[in-house]
């Protein structure tokens, strides 16, 4: 009737005689690709975001198609901090520590309301966002967010890690913020020229 | 036979004679029910040091006077008739209204003869915040206290380390717990920001606290002198 029958997915055909030996691709490209699908996360969960990273990472949404199966509990292995769950002050210098351990090229998920933006608790012990000591790749909001959204999330940072330029090298500098450069905008002058943001009308822009 | 003591495990309800076993006590009114017999034994003990006493939902309460508030307790833990051998919570009180006394609460448990008592200490504003510490008696009492320090500002003299449990040590905005004390902190949000991060983690911890004491033999030896000079890890 017209219709061609379905080629047989599984099989791959190719001529020896019209193919040469090799392939040309762009460096970048091979380097993303490998670095996207090879992403170690160091998991710093602190709240109930860790129970949803922990389900996402065990067999039924399992992390390990993402090429993220190895945890790394040791920040000097790994590529992604996925900071789970809400921060305390007590907890800053440990977590701003964790992220200076890391190697370059590194990434950082926020995970959950908690961690990106304090949440609920608009209190006198939690950090208002991670933002504030490290900086962030990718929001996850929810609260906790489902595996499906930190898988999203995960995806959204391949796609980043995907668009990197090797020749953009700015894009590894770690800045400290240096009060004597002409860019530097005080956290007082942040705070008072930005708008309160997230749920909190407390809520400031400045970091440090 | 080595020297250390054998461990010998509670038997709840051991010193009762009549060994029935335990059972949810039922219909428990508001206020003004059964009262535990260590409020009356108390009484009989030390006379005016007890200021009141009450039951609400079953539960005794008893006021004591500050300066014979670790008499007592040793009391209550020695006493052959009382046996408070667990000392489950200390913790304090303050309440909306300013004038109110802050409240210094003990939750002790007799678990031979199975009772429960709270013990309480009345400070009143504007006095010293000053309760003796039972850490002599009850070691479950050292972090107990330290929180309740913490949160409160209540100084439990005779505590051998007194010093911040929750909060970061160095943490300039009061307790956190106190009715005066704003939701939000005193400072603002990047000036906790600064401070908290200039806090170093490992700061002031022992050989001890960070079990390292074993290995002291294994570390390297400008460590293990500087350790020896009295030196605590970090600042």
């Amino acid at each position: 009737m017209g219709l061609t029958p379905r080629p047989e997915p599984n099989l791959v055909s190719y001529d020896p005689q019209s193919q040469e030996g090799w392939v040309t691709t762009r460096l970048d490209f091979l380097v993303n690709w490998s670095r996207a699908n090879s992403l170690w996360p160091m998991p710093f969960g602190t709240a109930c975001c860790a129970i949803e990273f922990m389900a996402s990472a065990a067999s039924k949404f399992d992390l390990a198609r993402f090429g993220m199966e190895r945890m790394s509990f040791s920040p000097r292995q790994a590529d992604v901090l996925i900071c789970a769950g809400r921060v305390p002050f007590k907890l800053a210098p440990v977590l701003r520590r964790i992220w200076q351990q890391m190697h370059q090229p590194k990434w950082c998920i926020s995970m959950g309301a908690c961690a990106s933006t304090g949440g609920m608790f608009d209190n006198y012990a939690v950090v208002q966002g991670i933002d504030t000591i490290i900086p962030v790749d990718v929001y996850v909001p929810g609260c906790p967010p489902r595996p499906e959204g930190l898988m999203y999330g995960i995806m959204m940072l391949q796609k980043k890690v995907m668009n990197e330029r090797m020749a953009d090298k700015s894009l590894r500098d770690e800045m400290e913020p240096d009060p004597k450069s002409k860019l530097y905008i005080s956290p007082r002058a942040i705070d008072e020229l930005g708008e309160p943001f997230g749920n909190a009308t407390h809520q400031q822009r400045s970091g440090l | 036979m080595s020297a250390r003591a054998t461990f010998r495990p509670v038997v709840v309800g051991a010193a009762l004679s009549d060994g029935t076993p335990a059972s949810t006590p039922r219909d428990v009114p508001y206020t003004g029910g059964e009262e535990n017999s260590s409020a009356a034994a108390l009484r009989t003990q030390f006379g005016e040091a007890v200021v009141r006493s009450s039951v609400v939902w079953g539960e005794t309460t008893v006021e004591v006077r500050r300066e014979r508030l670790l008499e007592v307790v040793q009391w209550l833990h020695d006493d052959a008739t009382q046996r408070y051998d667990f000392c489950a919570d200390i913790t304090a009180v303050e309440f909306r209204d300013m004038e109110r006394p802050i409240e210094v609460v003990w939750h002790l448990r007799s678990l031979p003869y199975r009772r429960f008592l709270r013990l309480k200490v009345l400070l009143e504003k504007g006095s010293a915040m000053e309760v003796p510490s039972v850490w002599g008696i009850y070691k479950t009492a050292d972090w107990l206290e330290r929180e309740c320090f913490d949160m409160f500002g209540i100084q439990f003299t005779g505590h051998p380390d007194l010093r911040r449990l929750l909060m970061w040590e160095g943490y300039r905005e009061g307790y956190p717990l106190r009715k005066d004390f704003p939701l939000r902190g005193r400072f603002s949000r990047s000036e906790q920001l600064r401070q908290s991060l200039a806090a170093n983690p490992e700061a002031r911890y022992s050989m001890e606290e960070l079990s390292i004491a074993d290995a002291f033999d294994d570390l390297p030896i400008e460590m293990r002198a500087r350790l020896r000079a009295g030196e605590q890890v970090g600042e």
